[in-house]
């Protein structure tokens, strides 16, 4: 049996962060934090963001949903922590350029979470991978 | 019932999805159009539009005769004593929004009642939340039975002198209960409760006659039932819709209009206010001919040997965990292990299987079952038992491809 289809979408790396996900839990001390879902089919996510100097110093999640969406969180804590907010927007917003199937023209390193490029050919599941970009988006914008 | 016969009438059905013979799963969220739907809202559109109920030109009589012909048509399909009591909407969240708008805010008062379930939709709660807000009426619930029913004695009980409305599903869109409306009716009367029930998963699949249920509303959606989105109906018995407000203001739904104040259409035009859904309205009523061509006691067999089928066949997979009664209608909302619902239904639809995954509009019902979501498999008249094995066969493929990458 071929899976090629759903490989493009559930690639290795994508199932690791779901099955092991990266900075999973609770900061402890002073952290901003966001609550959102996706009301159309109940994923949710609550970030954690610790911004100190305007550079993300840690960035820790919990949340209920699919492996898309979940990955994504591990994935995106992972990129932006240690970068700087304007570089971790500028990162959201190429990561939603990918979701669009746009060529990326960046230098930026989007690290593992380049690897959910395949979600653009899955529309329904773009809001999945972009739930956690859009919590850190709200948090950094908000503070 | 000739279901090759009936497939051959929704042109839809006839394409390929990822490669792979569509097979439709997903009717519960809306049904698929045949053909005689499709063309008769085409000819209106071609010959006859025109608005209803005002021209004096011959297109707004053929307006008017096809758009009223379909109140008369849909007032048989439900055995409604008169088409007074038959009022076109937008659908069933409309139907049921007009009574707690209406009925509710009018006859509620604090220490009164409204008993639902949980597992009724969200058009089915959310109206009667606001409504009690608004009066200062309490909200209560008939509780679930392990397998997802619930006991006439729980009704019995919970009806009381302060229980003033009712409302509850014909068929529960997740769980596929099919509630005893009938007796639940006759309970409520006792106590002088009106019942208003939310027919949308219950009108398509099985035949309704409002005089023996005796409910006192009954809403449906034209789209579940072969017909356009965008046309619904709720039924109200007469004495009732008489004394109600209308709570759409404008054209349509007035008699005479002075500087300060306005008096109301006769039923059913009082609840219609705007220029209608004429064009949905004319698709409903070929639907219902469709319907009623095959025979709605026919379409409730059809459907039941399908749920009997997809039981028995669901429980050979392993790890899938079915939600709701034995005894069903014929859906199926389930989870496959421990892969996401949203998975498993973008697994299925990569075989040209569409399913539904997610809550359902049944959040408060998904927390009673103790999960964020669920998928959904959902049958109709041009559903077959080589449905099921596909989706059966896709089932396992999705649990291969899981088990093989986690």
């Amino acid at each position: 049996m071929s899976f090629n289809n759903l490989e493009t979408l559930y690639r290795q790396v994508i199932m690791d962060h779901y099955k092991n996900p990266r900075n999973r839990g609770a900061i402890e001390g002073d952290a901003l934090t966001v609550d959102m879902n996706n009301p159309t089919c109940g994923d949710r996510i609550q970030l954690q963001l610790q911004v100190e100097d305007g550079i993300v110093k840690d960035a820790k999640f919990e949340g209920e949903g699919c492996s898309i969406s979940m990955s994504s969180a591990s994935m995106m804590t992972q990129a932006i922590k240690g970068k700087s907010v304007t570089d971790a927007l500028k990162m959201s917003k190429l990561f939603s350029e990918m979701m669009l199937g746009e060529e990326i023209d960046s230098d930026m390193e989007m690290g593992d979470a380049e690897a959910l490029s395949g979600v653009s050919q899955f529309p329904a599941r773009i809001k999945c991978a972009t739930l956690a970009w859009k919590a850190m988006e709200k948090g950094v914008n908000d503070k | 019932m000739d279901v090759k016969a009936i497939r051959q009438m929704f042109p839809i059905l006839d394409q390929e999805v990822n490669g792979h013979k569509l097979v439709y799963l997903d009717s519960s969220a809306t049904s698929q159009k045949p053909i005689s739907v499709i063309e008769a809202v085409e000819n209106y559109y071609r010959k006859d539009n025109a608005n209803v109920h005002r021209g004096v030109h011959t297109l707004g009589s053929r307006a008017t005769d096809q758009y009223e012909g379909a109140r008369e048509k849909v007032r048989r399909f439900i055995n409604a004593r008169s088409t007074a009591e038959v009022i076109f909407n937008r659908g069933t969240t409309t139907g049921i929004n007009t009574v707690a708008s209406s009925y509710a805010r009018a006859n509620l008062k604090p220490g009164d009642e409204v008993l639902i379930t949980p597992m009724e939709h969200h058009s089915n709660i959310i109206p009667w939340q606001q409504a009690v807000k608004a009066t200062g009426a309490t909200l209560n619930y008939i509780p679930l039975q392990d397998d997802g029913t619930i006991t006439l004695e729980d009704v019995r009980n919970l009806v009381t002198d302060n229980t003033k409305i009712v409302a509850i599903a014909h068929v529960s869109n997740v769980l596929g209960t099919i509630n005893p409306i009938k007796e639940i009716a006759k309970i409520a009367h006792d106590k002088g409760a009106v019942v208003v029930v939310d027919g949308a998963q219950g009108a398509p699949h099985m035949k309704v006659d409002v005089q023996d249920l005796d409910c006192d509303f009954y809403a449906f959606s034209g789209h579940k039932m072969l017909a356009p989105t965008g046309i619904g109906v709720l039924y109200g018995k007469r004495e009732l819709l008489e004394n109600m407000e209308p709570v759409e203001f404008g054209g349509e739904m007035i008699d005479f209009v002075t500087l300060q104040d306005s008096t109301w259409k006769e039923l059913p035009w009082k609840f219609e206010g705007g220029t209608p859904i004429i064009a949905g309205a004319i698709g409903l009523a070929a639907a219902i001919d469709f319907l009623e061509d095959i025979g709605m006691d026919e379409i409730l067999d059809h459907e039941q040997k399908l749920a009997d089928y997809v039981m028995d066949r669901l429980r050979t997979v392993e790890d899938i965990k079915v939600y709701g009664p034995e005894h069903r209608a014929a859906l199926v909302t389930f989870n496959l292990g421990d892969v996401h619902p949203h998975d498993v239904a973008t697994a299925l639809d990569s075989f040209g299987i569409a399913v539904r995954a997610g809550h359902h509009c049944a959040q408060p019902l998904m927390k009673w079952l103790n999960v964020t979501a669920t998928a959904r498999a959902s049958f109709y008249i041009y559903n077959t038992e080589d449905d099921v094995e596909k989706l059966v066969d896709g089932l396992l493929k999705t649990k291969e491809f899981f088990g093989h990458v986690f």
